[in-house]
């Protein structure tokens, strides 16, 4: 980037009328960070990364911060924090100073935290004596706290599998305040989950159009007990996280092979995932190397987070266009579609599960796998493993198409499930459903129902009231303006009533 | 156990409102009402093979069979309905001959997204044998014996009917088109003696899971006519769950499109006359 560039970028972020005090110095920091040298590539992977058929989320050319960041919170109260000069907290009142206290220090790509920790089990323990409803006062406030402190809506909290009196209050308190943050994911397990508190995360999900729902045996295989399901829909360790998140675009890969599905399978693709992997290679060495974030970090030296838990995240996307690009007809309805589908995922979960990934020993050194959700700026694209917008079928038809998938992508898999506005009045119907998907295998998922002033653009919220007025005026939350790009891009909001594209991150601020 | 046929209209893996929770649900051909205000009123009639469709069908998936019966290419035929929009006979060729074997399969497959099943139409109690039939099969087989079988019915079938049912049957779901007999016969074609008659026999069975008053707005939702048939259904069960459906155009034949859709504060109204009249449970859609 020339200095002219460097100049005019910067100026135009600064005065940008509809950016906050705080979305000018996080765009300004973006900038100064895309004007030093990415890291070292080879000419095949550079060129695979411009041509954008693998896309590193414009997370910057310097990872000074690893990209995910799940800090044991349950171990910070126990412990308390030299770094913050915080002591244990005893009481419910100081467990929620501290937690604020805390969250305000972990370290993001957005800059706000993507986990604010499995919220009931943390605070369950100071609730003794606590009536419901001094419980349901301090926890609103503590809730609407989190809402104008992190306007972000990746900002996430865990809740369940089992019943407790804080996850009820918590389900409580979003359909009264009805707020973007946090998101939420909710840990069912069909053995200890009790209907009844599954009916509230879904007469929840009527409200807010979250939370969304994670097959808990199902991460426990995959990743032990203590993971979390953070931003969206990326499930990782506890104490760990994710250096980098790169994304293989799977529809431009098929658009660059001749040859039949076969060859696709041995030559193509193969190449394309060494390439991705060779670019997440490169960002962790220098995030843990270079930039040695975990040698710093008050996290790392209070063991809060321990490099030894973290891994890096290989995202796929595009898969409905490549399968049709290579002529095995429409994913999500077509059987031999279907079954390619299935393929591709098996060769590059083979393939990934065989190549060594330097600090990646949170998940027996090499990378997770992850089913990415689309950024604001895919036109064209389908999303991660979804079935492309307009052809998905019928819900129970959808579900046997995608479950399949879910297997292979311990790092998360987004499906987002369109319903009809009739199933408010038979919440049962849903509950029904949520049990049925995890018995067909899926790992987790959305419901969007058009009835809500919610819209989900990737596993994330934006009202959309808030999208109508950004245009016009700016937004208090981050996410807000990405999802006015992406519903630029593919009109998410008039689409009948269909799941939508998503997003993580902008590439750049909104010009 | 593959005996008892049915002629099927459709059926969808998935409804979320033909009874509680998720439900599975076979909507079986043929009608003894002729309702005005029918949604779907390509189920009333079956099919007589007159061959108007089969001209019209833009796939040449419609043909006539060397029996002279029109039969159906399923690898061409997109549901794209223009055989059900030119039926001059409130019928389908898509209808088809399936046994309690074929659905019960997929009902197999779906059973663990599943609260129930029912059987809707047409008029399920048309069929009895194999709705019996498929009932007491899925009341046997490992994977679908949590499911509760229902049937949606307009009421007019006998006592006997219901007997043949009752031992594999968790719940019936009837309509009162109207308390006030005229009035049924002017909406329906028939009187409603027979509808009354099993709401009584099916309550003191405990086998009443609901009851519908679908309402048209200046046709069957006089205060005095809610209140009637409100009484009655609280001689029966006070605590009977009581359904108010809303008229809705969607679906219903071009003739009777002047029927009038009720708003939501006529919706509300009539839910305080049945409750005022002694109705407790009452659920408006």
């Amino acid at each position: 980037m020339q200095m002219e560039e460097f100049r005019t970028r910067a100026r135009d972020i600064v005065n940008d009328p509809n950016l906050t005090y705080h979305q000018r110095r996080h765009y300004l920091a973006g900038l100064a960070e895309e004007a030093l040298e990415p890291p070292a590539l080879g000419a095949d992977a550079r060129e695979a990364l411009n041509k954008r058929i693998i896309c590193d989320l414009y997370e910057g050319n310097a990872p000074y911060r690893a990209r995910y960041i799940l800090p044991d919170y349950a171990k910070a109260l126990a412990q308390g924090s030299a770094f913050l000069e915080l002591d244990p907290p005893t009481s419910l009142d100081e467990a929620l100073n501290f937690l604020l206290i805390l969250y305000t220090q972990v370290p993001s790509i957005t800059s706000y935290p993507v986990y604010l920790g499995d919220i009931d089990k943390l605070l369950e323990p100071y609730t003794d004596g606590i009536s419901d409803e001094d419980l349901y006062d301090k926890l609103r406030l503590f809730w609407r706290a989190l809402d104008r402190m992190f306007p972000d809506a990746f900002t996430h909290v865990d809740l369940g599998p089992d019943d407790s009196r804080v996850g009820r209050t918590i389900f409580r308190i979003e359909r009264d305040l009805e707020q973007v943050v946090p998101n939420i994911t909710f840990k069912v397990d069909p053995e200890r989950t009790p209907d009844d508190f599954v009916r509230d995360g879904v007469l929840t999900v009527f409200k807010v159009a979250k939370p969304h729902f994670v097959n808990h045996p199902l991460m426990v295989r995959d990743l032990g007990e203590d993971y979390a399901s953070v931003s969206c829909y990326n499930s990782l360790p506890i104490g760990g996280g994710s250096h980098t998140l790169v994304r293989l675009n799977l529809k431009e890969v098929a658009r660059r092979h001749n040859g039949t599905p076969e060859a696709f399978l041995t030559t193509t693709l193969p190449h394309y995932v060494a390439l991705t992997a060779e670019i997440i290679e490169s960002r962790i060495r220098y995030l843990v190397e270079e930039a040695r974030f975990f040698e710093h970090d008050f996290l790392a030296k209070e063991g809060l987070i321990d490099l030894s838990k973290f891994s890096a995240m290989f995202g796929v996307f595009g898969l409905a266009e490549c399968v049709e690009a290579l002529g095995a007809g429409t994913y999500g309805t077509d059987e031999a579609a279907n079954e390619l589908s299935y393929r591709i995922v098996d060769a590059i979960a083979a393939q990934v599960a065989a190549t060594p990934m330097p600090h990646c020993e949170g998940n027996g050194g090499v990378c997770f796998l992850h089913s990415q959700s689309g950024i604001d700026s895919d036109v064209g694209v389908t999303a991660g493993t979804r079935v492309a917008i307009g052809a998905e079928p019928g819900l129970y038809e959808h579900i046997r198409a995608v479950a399949p998938h879910h297997d292979k992508f311990s790092a998360g898999v987004s499906d987002v499930f369109q319903v009809e506005d009739t199933v408010v009045n038979n919440p049962d119907a849903m509950v029904d459903v949520i049990r049925g998907a995890f018995h067909e295998g899926m790992r987790d998922f959305t419901f969007n129902v058009g009835c809500n002033d919610f819209i989900r653009i990737t596993g994330y919220l934006v009202r959309k009231s808030d999208l109508a007025e950004f245009a016009a005026s700016g937004a208090r939350h981050n996410s807000t303006a990405f999802g006015y790009g992406a519903e630029a891009n593919t009109h998410i909001t008039t689409r009948n009533v269909k799941r939508v594209l998503v997003h993580e991150r902008t590439p750049r601020p909104p010009e | 156990m593959s005996a008892p046929r049915a002629l099927l209209n459709d059926f969808i893996p998935f409804s979320n409102v033909d009874g509680p929770g998720n439900r599975f649900v076979l909507f079986l051909q043929g009608c003894n009402f002729d309702c005005t205000f029918c949604h779907n009123p390509y189920t009333i009639s079956t099919c007589i093979d007159c061959e108007i469709c089969i001209e019209p069908c833009p796939e040449d998936a419609l043909s006539l069979d060397t029996d002279g019966s029109v039969t159906v290419d399923w690898g061409r035929c997109t549901r794209c309905d223009i055989c059900v929009d030119v039926c001059p006979y409130d019928s389908t060729p898509l209808a088809r001959q399936v046994t309690v074997d074929e659905i019960f399969s997929e009902i197999r497959a779906a059973a663990p997204f599943l609260s129930g099943i029912t059987v809707s139409g047409g008029e399920a109690t048309l069929q009895p044998g194999f709705v019996a039939a498929l009932f007491a099969e899925i009341k046997t087989h490992p994977d679908t014996r949590h499911l509760t079988t229902f049937v949606d019915s307009n009421g007019s079938c006998s006592p006997e009917t219901w007997d043949v049912l009752l031992p594999v049957m968790d719940g019936a779901m009837i309509d009162i088109k109207a308390f006030d007999d005229a009035i049924h016969v002017a909406l329906t074609g028939v009187g409603n003696g027979r509808v009354l008659d099993s709401i009584r026999y099916l309550a003191r069975r405990n086998r009443l899971h609901e009851v519908r008053l679908p309402l048209i707005s200046g046709v069957n939702d006089a205060d005095d006519l809610l209140t009637r048939t409100a009484r009655w259904i609280a001689s029966i069960d006070p605590a009977l769950r009581v359904k108010v459906i809303g008229f809705r155009k969607h679906g219903v034949r071009a003739e009777y499109q002047d029927l009038a859709e009720p708003t939501a504060d006529q919706m509300e109204h009539y839910e305080q006359v049945l409750s005022a009249a002694g109705v407790s449970e009452i659920v408006r859609v």
